[in-house]
Order: structure tokens, then sequence, then C-alpha cells
């Protein structure tokens, strides 16, 4: 095993630094319209220092911390997906010529991006849209050439947020793989460094030439038990025990209808979803009808045109849409992916505006029997 | 082509390539011609010369310069493939378009994809072909293939219904079929004029006129899905296994390769796992509202 190394507070101008050398444009957290969220970054100040937040259903405050961590808060308002499975996308152009339409392919963005703080759960969102978009029969090219070019710098996520369940996913809080560097990062009153693992050449690369002192046993201990400690503190918990008969025996349980009172069918949790790939396809044409343009953009499953079918579509309500959804992200995924498609970041739970929770309706589902043995005349519900 | 994930250095990217699957092949129109009022079929030859080969039961996707992409059922003969013929139904922006190409002019396809009908497993057993309306198109290339291999299968019926006379799809063809006597063809309306010598009704009620061995009967119906409901019902009450009903589903479709995500049933993508999909998968989900 390679050794551990700690990288001080003051050599994190060194670390951007040699990122920019080697030709990385930093995505990383700050702060925006009072949230943390990834956008580029050019220096270390620029990072959410000494901030963190404050999420619960519907809610999300940002708060001082006591000290002056870089990535002292949880989830971000929006997941790496926007940099990776790019919102808006231009597949194709068309020129009419006197031989009939010219259709040309859009030249790649291959620019080096280099993620700063991916967290465990973002790391298996990652995973999880690769096996869909990279793994399957037909592959996502421009997805394939933005993870390529993605180096990623995972940290250990030391503080779980109210909305997180990770754990129940398990998908975290601990980083375990699919890094090129991972952090760890230690504040105290005395020092403020990362204990950094080393993933691949690639993120030993960004390190040379920076002097790194060797890891001591009582820094690795320390970062350990962080990390064990928001194990301890996740805000909520979903029971993944048999989850996917549960909804499949339940797509007529009146727990939908309920919901649905609620839902506002909005989209923003499939918008912040990280994992969420439905995308829809619309055609452009400029003015004199000599070019045509095809872009791909986020869709959402809430939408009346998602499941538009000549004369009308397919899931009116608002009761057929949640529950495709979350049938979809926790059940129907499995049978389509081998996976489950939520990994507990809490991102839908926080940014529903009336603060629908998928833990919660799973609960309630799970605890009230179900719907089709009631049919039959299940006693004691 | 697959790439790999996780494996460092830098450089690795992969440049663009051509068989990016998002990119249509040009086609050329060779003919373009009505088939009912509000139906027709254009015929497709490849500008790069590659001729198509499909199974019966697939799909292309369509794209028409600057107004769109549709999925559409191949309706041409597999065993003829120079020819790539589809049977389409003027509803939306995109046929409409197709509708008025001549020939001569470009239209990008991708495809062929999707299951196709599953014909081979059919051999040895009665096969009965329900079809309502435009659904008869994506059956006819499954029709091409068992009168091709006609010996392979047992008794052989051809259901057909439509709402008017005029709305009957491939006409000529179906009176040359009738004129065949290794398979029967019946064909009722919805609603007819007096010169109407045909059936009316519903086309379940075409089945009790045909002769065929439930046990060892292969189904393959594509229609409205009230009436694939309908049908699948009959048939299973006259004890054809749920497991030989087939059936070839429709939802919104944008990529057509499973990437999308809007073509979803329960568990199956439809342009991927269907658009032909058996009874024993789909019994459950077919009961269900909104699903």
């Amino acid at each position: 095993m390679e050794p551990k190394l700690v990288l001080d507070r003051h050599q994190f101008d060194t670390f951007f630094e040699s990122l920019h050398k080697h030709g990385y444009e930093i995505i990383g957290p700050t702060l925006l319209d009072g949230a943390v969220v990834y956008a580029p970054v050019d220096s270390p100040d620029e990072l959410p220092v000494g901030w963190t937040d404050e999420q619960q259903g519907g809610v999300y405050r940002l708060k001082r911390r006591g000290d002056q961590a870089l990535f002292g808060y949880s989830a971000a308002a929006h997941s790496w997906k926007k940099f990776l499975f790019l919102p808006t996308l231009k597949l194709f152009e068309a020129y009419r010529t006197s031989g009939g339409p010219e259709i040309r392919h859009p030249q790649p963005d291959v620019r080096r991006r280099a993620f700063l703080g991916v967290r465990a759960c973002e790391i298996a969102s990652m995973e999880i849209q690769d096996r869909i978009l990279i793994h399957g029969t037909f592959q996502d090219t421009a997805y394939v050439q933005a993870r390529n070019a993605a180096l990623i710098v995972a940290v250990q996520c030391l503080q779980s947020g109210g909305t997180c369940f990770c754990r129940s996913m398990n998908t975290g809080p601990e980083v375990t793989r699919g890094y090129d560097l991972l952090l760890t990062e230690i504040t105290g009153p005395q020092k403020h460094v990362f204990i950094v693992d080393v993933g691949t050449d690639r993120g030993a690369g960004i390190l040379e030439g920076i002097a790194l002192a060797k890891a001591d046993e009582a820094d690795l201990k320390h970062a350990g038990d962080l990390v064990d400690e928001a194990a301890a503190h996740m805000g909520r918990v979903l029971d993944q025990n048999g989850i996917k008969e549960l909804l499949y025996r339940n797509y007529e349980h009146p727990r939908w209808e309920e919901v649905a009172k609620r839902c506002l069918t909005c989209t923003n949790c499939t918008i912040v979803c990280p994992t969420c790939f439905c995308t829809t396809i619309e055609d452009v044409t400029d003015l004199p009808g000599g070019k045509a343009e095809r872009w791909r953009r986020w869709d959402s499953c809430f939408t009346l045109d998602h499941s538009y079918l000549h004369g009308g579509c397919v899931r009116c309500s608002g009761l057929s849409r949640y529950r495709q959804w979350m049938t979809h992200k926790l059940a129907t995924w499995i049978d389509q992916f081998g996976t489950s498609g939520c990994v507990g970041c809490g991102r839908c739970i926080t940014w529903c505006p009336v603060g629908i929770d998928i833990t919660e309706e799973t609960a309630a589902i799970r605890s009230s029997g179900d719907a089709s043995s009631s049919i039959f005349g299940k006693k004691g519900e | 082509m697959k790439t790999d994930i996780g494996t460092a250095g830098p450089g690795r990217q992969t440049e663009p390539t051509l068989d990016d699957p998002i990119l249509p092949r040009m086609f050329q129109v060779r003919r373009i011609f009505s088939e009912t009022a509000d139906s027709f079929s254009c015929e497709l030859q490849p500008s790069d010369g590659e001729v198509m080969h499909f199974s019966p039961g697939q799909f292309n996707m369509l794209y028409v310069f600057g107004v769109g992409e549709i999925p559409i059922s191949i309706s041409g003969n597999p065993d003829k493939p120079k020819l790539l013929v589809h049977t389409i139904r003027s509803v939306g922006p995109a046929s409409k378009a197709i509708r008025r190409l001549k020939r001569g002019d470009l239209i990008g396809v991708r495809g062929p994809y999707g299951t196709g009908w599953p014909v081979k497993g059919a051999e040895g057993n009665d096969v009965v072909i329900v079809a309502g309306g435009i659904g008869l198109a994506p059956l006819r290339p499954l029709i091409y293939r068992v009168l091709a291999e006609r010996e392979k299968y047992g008794r052989v019926a051809l259901l057909v219904g439509a709402r008017t006379p005029g709305d009957i799809l491939f006409q000529r063809q179906l009176e040359r079929w009738r004129g065949r006597l290794d398979i029967d063809v019946l064909v009722t309306v919805d609603k007819a004029p007096r010169s109407w010598r045909g059936n009316v009704g519903v086309v379940t009620s075409l089945i009790p006129k045909i002769r065929f061995d439930p046990a060892t009967t292969t189904a393959f119906v594509c229609g409205p899905e009230v009436m694939m409901r309908f049908t699948a019902m009959e048939l299973e009450v006259r004890g054809v296994p749920t497991s030989n009903l087939h059936f070839s589903l429709e939802r919104n479709m944008k990529c057509g390769i499973g990437l999308c995500g809007h073509c979803q049933l329960g568990p199956y993508f439809i342009c991927k796992d269907g658009p032909v999909l058996g009874l024993d998968k789909i019994k459950k989900l077919m009961a269900l509202r909104e699903i």
C-alpha cells in the first residue's frame, strides 16, 4: 500500500498551481446564491472556507462553522452530473446542400477538468451513470469523453447532512474507490492539513514537486475517527431490504395518492438527482432553413411530454409520475442496470419545494403493508 | 467501441467516431405512395450502398432535416433488404414531413433497433397473427417470413381489424394472401357502408372463426393497446400459453437506443427490451393504468 501523505493547508495554492500546470480546469465547491455549488474555481480562496450547511426537507441554509474548513459542508446543491452529462448538448449540425442534407458532428469538448471535492455518494452516482452511458450496448460519446477527461479529487465526507442516507444505500460516507486523489481534511486549533491517498498514477503526477510529509499514526487514526463519526450521524435511513419486490407489489398503494396531493411535479428532484439520465431532443433551424441543429437536453419524468404518445400522454396524473420516478429510482433500476438508482445524497429531499422525502414515502408504503395482499383480505392492517 | 474508465493516464480521450449511435445514415427516397387516406409507405435505399438487414418487428429512427426524428417500424420484406420500407400514419410534424418528400430526397435513418418477433420460436406451431389498424405494418415482415418458410408452421391465420374498409392497410396484398390455400385471412371493420360484404365488429370477434390448436399456437399481435389487451384475454381463455403471446408495444422514444429514458414500461425499455415483448413479461403491467 502506498504511504499516505500530508498536504498542509498552506500548500493548497501549490496544489492548485500543479493542477493548472497539468492542464486542468478546476471545478470545485464555491458559494453562489446562498448555496454551495460546483463551479470553476481559480484559487483556494474561492472555496467555501469556514462554511457549512443545514439541510432538511425543503430547507437549505448556509451556516458559519467554528473553523476554516474548506470542505465542511454536505452535498452541494447540484451534483457533478452537469459537467459529465451536460444539461444541453449539440448532437449534430445539418446543412442543406445541393446534394441533400449534410450532417456534421460538432467538435467534442475535450477540456481536462479536475473535480475537487467529490464525495463517496457522488463517485457512486458516476459509477451508476457509467453503467448506463458507457457499459450498455450503446455509448453516450460525449459522456465518455467528459468522464475520461475528468480527474477525480475526492474528499472524505466528514459531515453528513440532515437529508443524507448514503449509509443505507451502501454508497458512503467513506470513499473507497473511483478517485485519482483522496483528501481527508483535519482541522484543529494547531493545524489544518489534508491526509492524501493516491488512487492512480495520474493523481500521483499532480503531487510531483509538492513537498509532502508522510502521515503519522495519530493523523491516520484521527482521520478514520472522523469518517466513522460522519457515518454515525446520518440524517435519514432508507430500508433497502426487499425494496424492489415491495414497490413492484405496490403499484396501486393508496400512499401514491397521498404524495400526489403534495407533489408539484416541478422536476426539481430529477434535476438535482446525480443519477437521473432522461433527455429529450430539440430540433432548431435557422430562419432561411439552410442549417438545422439537433440538441439534447435534460428531461424529467415529471413532465407531461415525457410520456407523450400521438394524441395524449401515458402518465397524465401527478400520481403516476411520482410513482414512475420513485419506483424507477429504487426498484426497476435494479432490473435495468443491476444497482439501485439512488445513492442517498438527499438532494431530492432538500430541494423539493414541499419537502417530499423519498425515505419517508418508502417507509410509509412498507409500514402499511402492501395493497395487493390487503385486497385479498389480509388482516391486522 | 468500448472505452475503459478508471485506467489512468492523460491523453486517454477517445476521438469522436462516425459510429456515434446518435448520428443518422443518409438514405435516398425511391418512392412514396399512399396506402390509405392517412397512411403511406416510403421505400428507401442507402446512399452509401450498404444494405440494412433487419429482423421482422424491428424499427428505425427516421430523421427529417430540421423537423425531427420518429421511431417507425420496418414494414418491408426481410428477405429483400435492398429496399427499406416503412409504412407510416401521418399524425405529427415529422411523419407529415416524410410524406412530403420526393423521389431522390434524403432522409436520415438510425437502426435497426429493438427486439424482433420471435419467429423461430413459433416453428412447428400454429401461428395466429392479429393486427389492428397501422399495427399491420410491423407484422408484415413477419408475414413475409412465415409465408417464405410456410412448411415450418402448422395452420397460419391472419386477422385484421380496421376502422372502415377504406382504412384497411395493404388491401391488394391481403386479397392476394386470401387467395392462398395455406393461410386464413380474415378482415373486420368497425363500421362499413352497405357495399361492404365482410365482417363488422372488433378484431377479437374473428378469433372464434379460425381453427388453431391453442396449446401449440404462437400469436403475434400489434395494434392499439386496448385491442391488444382484449386479444390477449381472448387467446388466453382459449388456452394459448401466456409465453406464446407476443405484442409489439409503443411508447415515446427520443433515442431508440436505451439512453433517453422515455420509453420505460416498468422495468423494460420498449426500444431495447421491446418493442416486441411476451405477455408473460407484461401481463401485470398491461393491467395497470398510467404505467
